[in-house]
């Protein structure tokens, strides 16, 4: 499934919306859960899961190609943990 | 990091913001976005939203694992977990944003 197949699932049981507010809709929320984790903030949604970021420290790397070392700097990535209930969904338990 | 914790409440409040729609309707239609993914990754689908990131679903086969407390050998049964591998531009905005 792609972002426009949600929407229009979404707009298939809403007919009294129109498809542009369902996008509007759809983008929001995704918006919002990459901003919240761009400010540092964790989004907890029970039952799906959870998003959060986690702190890479800095490292020596090394150029694959060349095998010269580099410096990594520190960096944050984003994380998302399976929430108890789509896990045992996944697997036949709910 | 202001360690903040975002949930439905947030979402849905953003929702009624940004489209004007009923605080519970805003609530509802968050809830079905959730669902409709989660049921599609329960199909066996692959979810993936451009810009945001990629869901997918993955099959473990059973292993034997290990009590780490008693050492005890335990049969691990074979499952599917969810794995996210986030779009370029999330990494890039949670990277830029969490930047000392």
């Amino acid at each position: 499934m792609i972002r426009s197949e949600l929407i229009q699932r979404i707009a298939d049981e809403n007919p009294h919306l129109y498809q542009r507010d369902v996008e509007r809709i759809v983008n929001t929320i995704f918006d919002e859960v990459t901003d919240a984790m761009s400010r540092g903030d964790r989004v907890e949604l029970r039952g799906f899961g959870a998003f959060s970021v986690k702190k890479r420290n800095a490292r020596t790397g090394r150029n694959p190609r060349t095998g010269e070392s580099v410096e990594v700097e520190e960096k944050h990535v984003p994380f998302f943990k399976t929430g108890k209930l789509l896990r045992d969904r996944l697997n036949g338990k709910a | 990091m202001s360690g903040k914790t975002v949930t439905r409440m947030e979402l849905s409040e953003a929702v009624f913001r940004e489209v004007g729609l009923s605080r519970n309707e805003s609530a509802q239609l968050v809830e079905s976005v959730l669902e409709h993914m989660s049921e599609a990754l329960v199909r066996g689908e692959q979810v993936k939203i451009s810009s945001f990131g990629t869901f997918s679903v993955r099959e473990k086969s059973a292993r034997m694992g290990r009590n780490p407390k008693t050492g005890e050998e335990v049969p691990i049964n074979p499952r599917r977990v969810l794995t996210f591998r986030p779009s370029h531009l999330m990494k890039d905005r949670v990277a830029a944003g969490n930047k000392r």
